[in-house]
């Protein structure tokens, strides 16, 4: 076989490679719904962020908007401080709320937006001051006990 | 044994170790010196891509399929259980692209294509061609050493990747077509919890390492073979050894260093 065979045949290979690397990235692990386009930055303070991890996506109204870019101890309030971007062309008003929210019943956590009436919109920077910690099961199951004995205590009297 | 005699034999052996430690050391080395030399002459890299990337093609994907298939058999037995069988493709994926397709990529192209170059190399060097080389001129390292690495070093990652991809395929036609899970779940599933960067770049980082390892082993055992043919069979099960120990044990410190922190 020619020199020209060779090569014509390493060709395939390596395209055949470059296909199943691009099979990974965009079939297996969905490079394609990270916006490449531009983003803005916002940030919210929550009580507790329960399992909210970086990277975790930030919905409104169930539609991918954005994505967690970094999770923090705020030193002062000693809250979360999450910041996440957003997609440039979704603008939300200033008076938006923030909810850690489940996917399912123990899948990964999300942040969900609920945009407000304002006429204003937030810009890049800007803090969202309206926000809802994650819940978190153990707290949850110790406040129904707590309901629970206090009811118990109630129809006793 | 008395004392006397045992101390000097644990004391030489330490040092053979060590004296072969430090020549392969050289030997990396003087290879990656080399390299440029390769990248100079692509038509002796394309070849060498040809003889271990091409002729390994049908048995990586072959195995990626069959791996595939077993995966999603097994993985639906044990997630049917916790009715949690959509997340079957999740399963399949993540460890087709973190851990399965590097590694057993990484034995599989040892046992295939890193033979066939220390036993190539090895009676080279049995034939006195390499020495001929020298006699010439030529220095076997740039002209015959380096394209044999810099082209297992290219094939190795390409083949890992479409043994993941196969594999991922087969997951596919056993869990969507066989046993009947949704497909869109399959996919979806897969997509939200495979991340490009960490899991699907790591394994590609990893089969790097695994080629680089694999390929150096090899050209360091045939180069190094006794020049008859009971020292190229030796140094040609020797390659096979300790590329698989070295693939297993790069495999537990690349997987602790990347993934011991889960999210």
């Amino acid at each position: 076989m020619g020199r020209k065979g060779i090569e014509t045949l390493v060709g395939v290979f390596v395209l055949l490679g470059m296909i199943a690397v691009v099979f990974l990235a965009l079939k297996a692990a969905n490079l394609a719904s990270f916006s490449v386009g531009p983003t803005y930055a916002l940030s919210a303070k929550f009580d507790n962020i329960g399992g909210l991890k970086v990277r975790a996506p930030v919905k409104s109204a169930g539609v991918t908007v954005g994505r967690v870019t970094a999770i923090a101890l705020d030193p002062q309030s000693f809250q979360g401080l999450v910041t996440i971007e957003l997609d440039s062309r979704v603008k939300f008003p200033a008076d938006t709320s923030a909810k850690i929210l489940t996917s399912g019943l123990l899948g990964d956590q999300y942040i969900g937006l609920e945009p407000g009436g304002s006429d204003k919109n937030l810009n890049g920077g800007d803090q969202i001051k309206m926000t809802q910690s994650a819940v978190v099961l153990e707290n949850l199951i110790g406040q129904f006990l707590y309901n629970r004995a206090a009811e118990g205590g109630s129809e006793k009297k | 044994m008395t004392a006397t005699e045992f101390l000097p034999t644990l004391g030489r052996r330490a040092l053979e170790v060590l004296r072969g430690l430090g020549h392969s050391a050289f030997f990396f080395v003087e290879l990656v010196k080399n390299v440029p030399a390769a990248l100079g002459r692509p038509h002796l890299t394309a070849a060498q891509v040809h003889a271990i990337g091409n002729y390994s093609l049908v048995i990586i994907a072959a195995s990626g399929l069959a791996v595939g298939f077993v995966l999603a058999l097994q993985g639906y037995y044990t997630l049917s259980r916790y009715g949690a069988a959509e997340s079957l493709g999740l399963l399949v994926a993540l460890s087709l692209v973190r851990e399965l397709g590097p590694v057993v990529t990484g034995l599989l192209y040892a046992g295939r294509a890193g033979t066939s170059l220390t036993a190539e190399i090895g009676l080279m060097k049995a034939g006195e061609q390499l020495a001929a080389m020298e006699m010439m001129a030529v220095d076997p390292k740039s002209r015959v050493l380096a394209p044999r690495f810099v082209a297992g070093v290219i094939a190795m990652p390409l083949l890992a990747a479409i043994f993941s991809a196969v594999g991922i395929l087969g997951g596919y036609v056993v869990g969507v077509q066989m046993i009947g899970i949704d497909p869109g779940a399959f996919w979806s599933q897969m997509q939200s919890g495979v991340d490009v960067w960490d899991d699907v770049g790591n394994g590609i980082i990893k089969s790097v390492v695994f080629g680089i390892a694999c390929t150096f082993v090899a050209l360091y055992q045939g180069y190094e073979a006794q020049a008859t043919p009971e020292g190229v069979a030796q140094a040609t099960t020797r390659t096979v050894v300790i590329s698989s120990l070295a693939v297993l044990g790069l495999d537990f410190v690349l997987t602790a260093l990347m993934f011991s922190t889960p999210g």
